[in-house]
């Protein structure tokens, strides 16, 4: 067996009439948009090259309109490419008559889909055994093998479920049921986490590993997702208009961008550019006023263990901070509390983005105090939130 | 002045020629339509026979059933039942069980002819389109012109009335089963497709089954206009409850035609109800299994 599975050939997929006249555009580099607006031709994809090795997880990311999803597609024939040739295991994809393709989808590949595309008048076990039944096997086998499928994601216990009762993320379990049922070779899967919520795709991400891991299937997945991207894919494509612009590994692929393209996809998954310092700060423990006594605010440092403390007026205006050290000074010289209140500290706002105030955080000595536009305390962030908020 | 206001451009069209033409069309094969007129005579008298031949009794135990079943109420077994039973005591039991055979036969051959119609139309947006001005046409037609060449090809009698309440009728199960398959989710069709489901697989384990509800309205749509076609059909012969009615108009007798109008809204009723409740009894059926 070789360690390429499927293998691409100069794919492209046209939708129109004057299609000669965009291939010609093509050739000489034309943009997806020119060549639209001169021949009324779409370009879904366009000399696509690819080798998918087996048994790994390999990754098309891109925007939507770049090709991922016709891509994917042609690898089951769902679409069929324009030109080109695509090689799954030496057998040509274009070549197979109908009766072989309606083998080839039943044995070799199948597919999970977005939205899931699950049959609503039949319940969990219905839906699994559902390619199994249509390649003619029988109903005791068939619902065999569907109940192992159903096991393998965690389902047992919900055969006989209602599709219509099922959260999202045990749809998409049981999508990845029925895709598994048959034992396909190649395991197909369209942006299967994108219509899940965060806490949710998470657990279906590392479910899909694990099971990849324990049955060793080759995953073409497709999302337009790059923390997805780099987290599953052993190897990642990046598309852009229907042209493939870089196949690489999530490692190779953040340390050699390709073009500034890339690197703009690749930026994007840095979390501190789409946390804003809200998400991370927290409400500081304690307050003082400036009418209050040295004494109470001691105790309020001794009591929570605190170096310093904010103070703040009765609108919760911030007027300064107060550290141990101060005050200790102040109890010994009788000074009074109002003097011995830092007034200039550093703050910042609660829509500032984390990346913003990574300087401030590290040169400041006191946690950083975040204010409203009238001045108002609204909470807190230390070094150490910023820290892990980039992790 | 007058070319301002009359259309002044008038086609003679020969009607007596027309006439004449279809005359002879029909003598000429006559053969053909008396072996159609012959089979549908004998198809509705064949039902009238088996209505016949159920006791009353039973009938009403069975509406009482499904209406039971059906709604999932005691109460809607008693009210349908109790409802049949008044047209029994009006006295026209009979002619209801005549009414009946003509509706069910006209629904049958509907349903035989509209629902493959409607997948197959649901196949292709081009016969889409050209279908639906027929089915427009067949739909607001008045009813009246059916009965014309239905009369001169099959006489008078139950089999016009059949022929006339199926061309009618058949346009809601043709349209929504259509339509009820056009809207299956597209991604649905395409998981069957990448399973490697054939067209017939797709067909019936998936569009149908998807579509179902949509279906049933229609077939319930289907039901209720056959409904409506009794009264007219009474002019071209065919017996029944309609026939009473116009018994009753020609003679201006009030009572006879409330009688009779009564009887046939509540078959309607019947119908139309014990229809509904069957399948959303199996809806609901379906949702107990969880």
């Amino acid at each position: 067996m070789s360690e390429i599975i499927i293998e691409t050939k100069n794919v492209s997929k046209l939708y129109g009439v004057r299609r000669d006249e965009a291939a010609e555009l093509l050739r000489g580099g034309a943009e997806k948009s020119e060549v639209l607006k001169k021949t009324g031709v779409t370009t879904a994809l366009y000399d696509v090259s690819l080798r998918i090795p087996r048994g790994k997880i390999f990754v098309i990311i891109g925007l939507s309109g770049s090709g991922k999803s016709t891509m994917v597609r042609c690898f089951n024939r769902l679409n069929r490419p324009t030109w080109g040739s695509i090689i799954f295991d030496g057998v040509d994809l274009l070549k197979l008559s109908n009766q072989e393709l309606l083998e080839f989808r039943r044995r070799k590949v199948s597919m999970v889909f977005q939205s899931f595309g699950l049959m609503s008048h039949r319940n969990v076990l219905g839906n699994v055994a559902y390619g199994l039944e249509v390649s003619g096997m029988g109903r005791e086998e068939r619902e065999k093998r569907a109940r192992e499928s159903i096991a393998l994601v965690g389902l047992e216990g919900w055969e006989d479920a209602m599709i219509g009762n099922l959260s999202g993320g045990m749809r998409q379990r049981v999508g990845l049921a029925r895709a598994l049922a048959n034992d396909p070779e190649v395991l197909l899967m369209d942006e299967p986490f994108s219509a899940l919520d965060p806490l949710v795709r998470n657990d279906m991400q590392f479910e899909l590993l694990s099971i990849q891991r324990k049955l060793g299937k080759t995953v073409i997945f497709i999302t337009h997702d790059i923390d997805e991207a780099f987290r599953l894919g052993d190897t990642v494509a990046i598309m852009r208009d229907g042209r493939l612009i870089q196949v690489d590994t999530p490692e190779g692929m953040s340390t050699n961008p390709a073009d500034e393209y890339v690197r703009r996809f690749i930026n994007s998954a840095d979390k501190s550019k789409v946390l804003s310092v809200r998400n991370i700060m927290i409400t500081p423990v304690s307050l003082i006023k400036p009418g209050d006594g040295i004494d109470h605010a001691l105790r309020v440092m001794r009591k929570n263990e605190l170096s310093s403390v904010y103070a703040v007026d009765g609108q919760m205006k911030l007027k300064g901070i107060l550290t141990l050290a101060d005050a200790m000074r102040a109890k010994r010289e009788s000074l009074d509390l109002s003097e011995m209140i830092v007034k200039d500290i550093p703050s910042t706002s609660p829509d500032a983005s984390v990346e913003e105030i990574i300087p401030l955080a590290a040169e400041s000595s006191y946690p950083l105090a975040v204010l409203d536009n009238e001045g108002r305390l609204q909470g807190i962030v230390t070094k150490a939130s910023v820290l892990s908020s980039l992790i | 002045m007058n070319w301002l206001f009359d259309f002044p451009f008038i086609i003679r069209i020969n009607t007596n020629a027309i006439d004449r033409a279809v005359r002879s069309f029909a003598a000429d094969h006559a053969a053909f339509f008396d072996g159609i007129k012959a089979g549908l005579t004998n198809f509705v008298g064949a039902i009238n026979w088996l209505l016949n031949h159920i006791p009353w009794f039973v009938l009403v135990v069975l509406v009482f059933f499904l209406g039971w079943k059906g709604h999932k109420r005691l109460r809607s077994g008693i009210a349908y039942s109790i409802l049949l039973c008044i047209i029994g005591m009006l006295g026209l039991w009979g002619l209801m069980n005549l009414t009946l055979s003509i509706v069910l036969a006209g629904v049958t051959i509907a349903l035989l002819l509209g629902l493959p119609v409607g997948v197959l139309l649901s196949g292709s947006d081009r016969a889409n389109q050209a279908a639906r001005p027929v089915l427009d046409m067949m739909q607001t037609m008045p009813v009246f012109v059916y009965l014309i060449p239905a009369v001169i090809f099959f006489g008078m009698g139950s089999a016009s009335a059949v022929i006339a309440t199926v061309i009618y009728a058949m346009v809601p199960v043709v349209r929504l089963t259509s339509l009820g398959i056009r809207q299956v989710d597209a991604e649905v069709v395409e998981a069957a497709r990448s399973f490697g489901s054939t067209k017939s697989q797709m067909l019936f384990k998936v569009q149908v089954p998807q579509a179902l509800p949509t279906i049933m309205a229609g077939i319930n749509q289907t039901l209720m206009m056959a409904m409506s076609m009794v009264v007219t059909c009474s002019m071209i012969g065919a017996r029944g409850l309609g026939n009473e009615v116009l018994i009753a108009v020609n003679r201006i007798e009030i009572s006879r035609g409330f009688m009779a109008g009564s009887s046939v809204v509540i078959l309607a009723i019947l119908l139309d109800r014990l229809t509904q409740g069957w399948f959303s009894g199996r809806k609901n059926a379906g949702d107990e299994q969880q």
